[in-house]
């Protein structure tokens, strides 16, 4: 866009005295055309007469053509993260969750259910985020630029903002650290997400879920003790596999440009 | 509304061709659908016919960058997109496709969803109410604008469909079966949109009518058993049908003869 209109070229403008060729008015308007303030400043340098004319035959035109299309009160960028799909599976992890922190609650002594069950949350709206199952419009989406790597995180980003509130609250009413729960949260998620670049994404996320109910959910409830894996000091541990694996994730961006038949 | 042209687009192109594929092989599932195709399509209307089976789906999502080919080369506007690492955003913003199975939101309004694909195409944020308008003019919904998607007859369906593909003014537009679900007064129009459109663009248009393609295609494009069997103008196809075969029209004998011709060779070579 070029510079703005000087206010003596702009009241020579509105007078009909712009200059003396055609080119410079061209200029004018072509600025005109695409800055709303200098269409402004036109506006209030018009001469009586034409600004009469200005209103009449806006009031004409502005009954004839109708009002302006409605917006929605929704705006269309909720819906950009597939909220209808998520919100189903999102309302059962919290329900999971809310009863994991009442056995938590009523059972003092038991292995805490809500740090055996944080890990594996956020991966039901994770694997409903990049699946043909779950998105109607999943081949246009595949073929469009922004689809890739980028979007995936978008949308898993999503699911995670709406859940680690949640887990918050469920982490704080057990007097869990957040360590224990956020970092291993983080972890399962980048998991899936490296794993979903061979596999696709849903697939991943079933893996993942069903490795951290027979490797550590199911031995803690059958002995009774917290796994050495969600002890006090295993968080720096935790750290460096979600660094590591959302390196790998990284690392393979490239195969998530394209639509495979195995998702 | 008259658009401003970008210089961009007034540039000399560096490529010979829009579409270049060279002995490409495209697998859908485990079934190797397209397999050893050679083809060049230039500027103009292509119809892709062929019957169930033959490959043209697959093709078609091949060129649209949705899968990746199992073999050969494909270069889309110059740029090959075989690679595994392969840039693909530069191409994939100037394609506009509609997909055999056209999966929407059922909950958008159709400027919402055409909207949205505008901006999944990287369009200029500033453009893409504009762009979005336009295209739903083209396509003939605008008394339909802000109705949502699940309201809509499976005909405004096809036509938000193509409105989606055309917002981005591609360079490549991949239409599968468009006008499934038209009625004749709409297929007319969509067939007077489809000469506009490929006056300045690679337009191919995959479909099962011959009278579709004779009426609208500048160039047909005959597959069998995922191999080009015959490429050729629609006069040269009507010219082609002798007069013993079936089908009610020239085209549609053409169609015939040149697929049985087809069939005779491949079966003399295996």
């Amino acid at each position: 866009m070029s510079t703005h209109i000087s206010a003596g070229q702009l009241a020579r403008y509105a007078t009909g005295t712009a200059g003396p060729d055609d080119a410079d008015v061209w200029g004018v308007e072509i600025h005109l055309e695409s800055c709303p303030d200098c269409r402004a400043g036109l506006a209030g340098r018009l001469d009586p007469g034409t600004a009469a004319l200005v209103d009449r035959v806006g009031g004409g035109l502005a009954g004839a053509l109708g009002p302006a299309p409605a917006r929605r009160r929704m705006p269309a960028r909720l819906h950009r993260w597939l909220a209808w799909t998520l919100l189903p599976r999102l309302a059962v992890v919290i329900g999971a969750l809310t009863a994991a922190l009442t056995l938590e609650l009523l059972m003092p002594e038991f292995p805490s259910p809500v740090l055996l069950v944080a890990p594996v949350a956020p991966l039901a709206g994770v694997a409903a985020v990049w699946s043909r199952r779950t998105d109607p419009a999943w081949e246009l989406i595949t073929a469009a630029p922004q689809s890739g790597l980028l979007l995936l995180l978008r949308r898993t980003v999503a699911v995670l903002a709406t859940l680690v509130p949640v887990l918050a609250v469920a982490g704080g009413i057990a007097g869990a650290s957040p360590a224990l729960w956020l970092l291993p949260c983080l972890a399962t998620t980048a998991a899936t997400l490296a794993l979903g670049s061979r596999l696709g994404v849903p697939r991943a996320a079933a893996v993942v879920t069903g490795t951290w109910i027979a490797a550590v959910a199911a031995p803690a409830v059958l002995t009774e003790r917290l796994p050495v894996v969600l002890g006090a000091g295993s968080w720096p541990g935790w750290a460096a596999a979600t660094v590591a694996l959302a390196a790998l994730v990284w690392f393979r961006a490239g195969d998530f440009h394209r639509l495979a038949s195995r998702y | 509304m008259i658009r401003a042209v970008p210089a961009a687009e007034l540039a000399p192109t560096t490529w010979a061709h829009p579409v270049r594929a060279r002995g490409l092989r495209v697998r859908a599932g485990r079934h190797l659908a397209v397999d050893g195709l050679d083809l060049s399509l230039g500027t103009g209307v292509h119809g892709l016919l062929g019957p169930n089976g033959a490959g043209k789906t697959t093709l078609m999502r091949a060129l649209a960058t949705v899968v990746r080919p199992a073999g050969g080369q494909l270069e889309l506007l110059g740029r090959p997109v075989h690679e595994r690492d392969g840039d693909l955003r530069t191409v994939r913003r100037a394609v506009g496709y509609l997909p055999q199975q056209f999966g929407y939101y059922p909950r958008f309004t159709v400027r919402e969803f055409v909207e949205y694909l505008a901006w999944l195409k990287e369009m200029p944020k500033a453009d893409i109410p504009g762009a979005a308008q336009r295209a739903i003019e083209r396509t003939g919904l605008t008394d339909r604008a802000d109705r949502r998607l699940k309201t809509l007859s499976g005909g405004m369906l096809r036509r938000a469909g193509i409105a989606q593909a055309i917002v981005n003014d591609p360079a490549v537009l991949l239409l599968d079966e468009p006008t499934v679900g038209l009625d004749p007064e709409q297929r007319l129009g969509f067939r007077e949109l489809l000469r506009d459109v490929g006056t300045d663009s690679c337009v191919v248009v995959s479909t099962h009518l011959v009278e579709d393609v004779v009426a609208a295609c500048t160039e047909v494009v005959l597959l069998h058993a995922g191999r080009l069997a015959w490429q050729g103008t629609p006069e040269e196809l009507a010219a082609a049908g002798a007069a013993g075969h079936a089908g009610d029209s020239p085209a549609e004998r053409g169609y015939a003869t040149l697929l049985q011709q087809h069939r005779a060779e491949r079966g003399t070579d295996a």
